[in-house]
């Protein structure tokens, strides 16, 4: 537990800071304040202000609420679903394994971020549906993910001696597949959130995601792009807050890799 | 009789894997097949299991049958303890008081009582099979199928796995149904033999018959091929 423990500390601060962002900002981050517009950082803003005078440090606070709760709600939609899919499929195989493993095919075949910006695209922009289209696709990777593991666990001795036992398929899954296949699953999905960051990120800075006055960490970098070399920091305080996040999670993923593998107890 | 197999053919992708298998065990016989690596064995332990269907023949069994499996660690899920594997084919029959039941079972297999709270990879081999022999004797089996059970464990502990499923077999009545690819462990543990070669029934008769009269020349040369590494 040691081992995960500074990773565990540095991720649930970051959640807490999403979740009580609204106490937490010092200046109400959508009031614009056109007298202190592109202020520098000083003492009374800490991380300066965007072109509408809006203090960046609230915004970057109340944009971690937008940006990591998306992320973790789009992350277990799609954990929990393409896992769920991906071990009944290995496990009781036929044609219903056939038929979502080629619909996953179909799904793999598009490079993923292309495929979110057609669908964000189509779907009409806004958080909602920039998250909707990267679930559509988010899921297939779980799916494929756990049917592998399945696969390979549905062969172990112990699956037979559950048989023998009684145990129905349905216990099986439950018991046997699930709780073997978890581990691997939530080590993908910790070093996931920092990818689907970046993409909600993404959509956002290409404006198919968080729509204005939305303080979200990708569009808060798209509507800085522009002001890069006079006002550097309109750009680098949002940029750093994902850097940050996707670090701290990636790391998570990896100490959480080493604490789930039961021979490591 | 306890168990019956007749005329049961598998084949796998066209290559036939067990042709036309007959024999029988009579209650609280301990009857062991053998033969090389790839032989049939495992398939027809499978098979007499149910935990594979088999193309054509009959089995019959009279009653519980349990199993015991070649790599004790794998035959446990590695996230549940010993005591939750031990008490699932119970629960699964709606048995009374499960928690003493175990400490019992776990005793009568040579283990602390307080090994139910242990996970399969916290015990060494030997420790696991005994622990899957609690399993399997706990819902009163008619039927035991060990396949290569001591195969994965050193000759010490071969030797005292064996004489435990002597004992109990012995003591509870049961069927034994002893697969391995080790003539030589025979003697120690089965009434009659099986030689079982290309997925057929090479020769069959009583233990000491076997090794004084053996038919088949792949008897034989398993009788032999068992000296040689003796000496």
């Amino acid at each position: 537990m040691n081992k995960i423990f500074p990773q565990l500390i540095s991720a649930g601060a970051i959640i807490f800071i999403a979740i009580f962002a609204q106490y937490l900002t010092p200046f109400d981050p959508y009031e614009q304040n056109l007298a202190r517009a592109l202020t520098p950082p000083d003492s009374i803003n800490l991380l300066g202000t965007d072109r509408y005078g809006r203090d960046i440090l609230s915004r970057v606070i109340i944009g971690s609420q937008t940006t990591i709760l998306s992320a973790l709600a789009l992350l277990a939609v799609i954990s929990i679903f393409g896992s769920l899919i991906g071990a009944v499929c290995g496990f009781k195989g036929g044609k219903l394994d056939t038929f979502l493993m080629r619909l996953s095919d179909v799904f793999l075949a598009f490079p993923q971020m292309v495929f979110a910006i057609a669908a964000a695209g189509a779907l009409g922009g806004g958080l909602f549906n920039a998250a909707l289209a990267l679930a559509l696709i988010g899921w297939t990777k779980y799916a494929r993910i756990s049917r592998s593991l399945t696969l390979t666990i549905r062969k172990m001795p112990y699956i037979d001696a559950a048989k023998l036992a009684g145990t129905s398929s349905f216990g099986i899954l439950i018991n046997h597949v699930l709780p073997n296949i978890a581990g691997p699953i939530l080590v993908t999905a910790a070093l996931d959130i920092g990818t689907i960051i970046m993409e909600l990120a993404g959509l956002s800075f290409l404006g198919l995601g968080a729509m204005p006055p939305t303080a979200e960490w990708g569009a808060m970098m798209n509507n800085g792009r522009s002001m890069l070399q006079t006002a550097s920091w309109v750009i680098l305080a949002p940029g750093f807050a994902i850097f940050l996040t996707v670090a701290i999670f990636n790391l998570l993923g990896d100490a959480l890799r080493d604490v789930l593998d039961v021979k490591n107890r | 009789m306890i168990l019956e197999v007749r005329h049961v053919k598998k084949s796998f992708n066209g290559r036939a894997v067990l042709d036309d298998i007959n024999f029988s065990v009579d209650a609280g016989e301990c009857v062991g097949i053998v033969g090389r690596s790839g032989c049939g064995k495992s398939t027809l332990a499978k098979i007499i299991a149910r935990l594979i269907d088999y193309d054509s023949g009959e089995i019959f069994i009279d009653g519980e049958l349990q199993m015991i499996f070649q790599m004790p660690e794998d035959s446990f899920n590695p996230r549940k303890t010993l005591g939750w594997s031990i008490a699932e084919p119970m629960k699964n029959r709606d048995f009374k008081n499960i928690p003493a039941r175990v400490s019992d079972l776990l005793l009568e297999v040579g283990l602390p009582a307080d090994y139910a709270k242990k996970y399969p990879h916290e015990v060494s081999g030997g420790e696991c099979q005994r622990a899957a022999i609690a399993r399997a004797i706990s819902v009163n089996p008619k039927i035991l199928i060990c396949d290569e059970a001591t195969s994965a464990l050193d000759v010490t502990i071969q030797a005292q796995i064996i004489n435990l499923l002597k004992k109990l077999c012995r003591e509870k009545k049961i069927a034994c149904l002893f697969i391995t690819h080790d003539l030589n462990l025979l003697p120690k543990i089965a009434d009659r033999v099986i030689v079982l070669h290309g997925g057929k029934i090479v020769d069959e008769n009583s233990t000491a018959e076997i090794f004084k009269n053996a038919k088949s020349p792949f008897t034989k040369e398993l009788i032999e091929g068992g000296l040689f590494w003796k000496i």
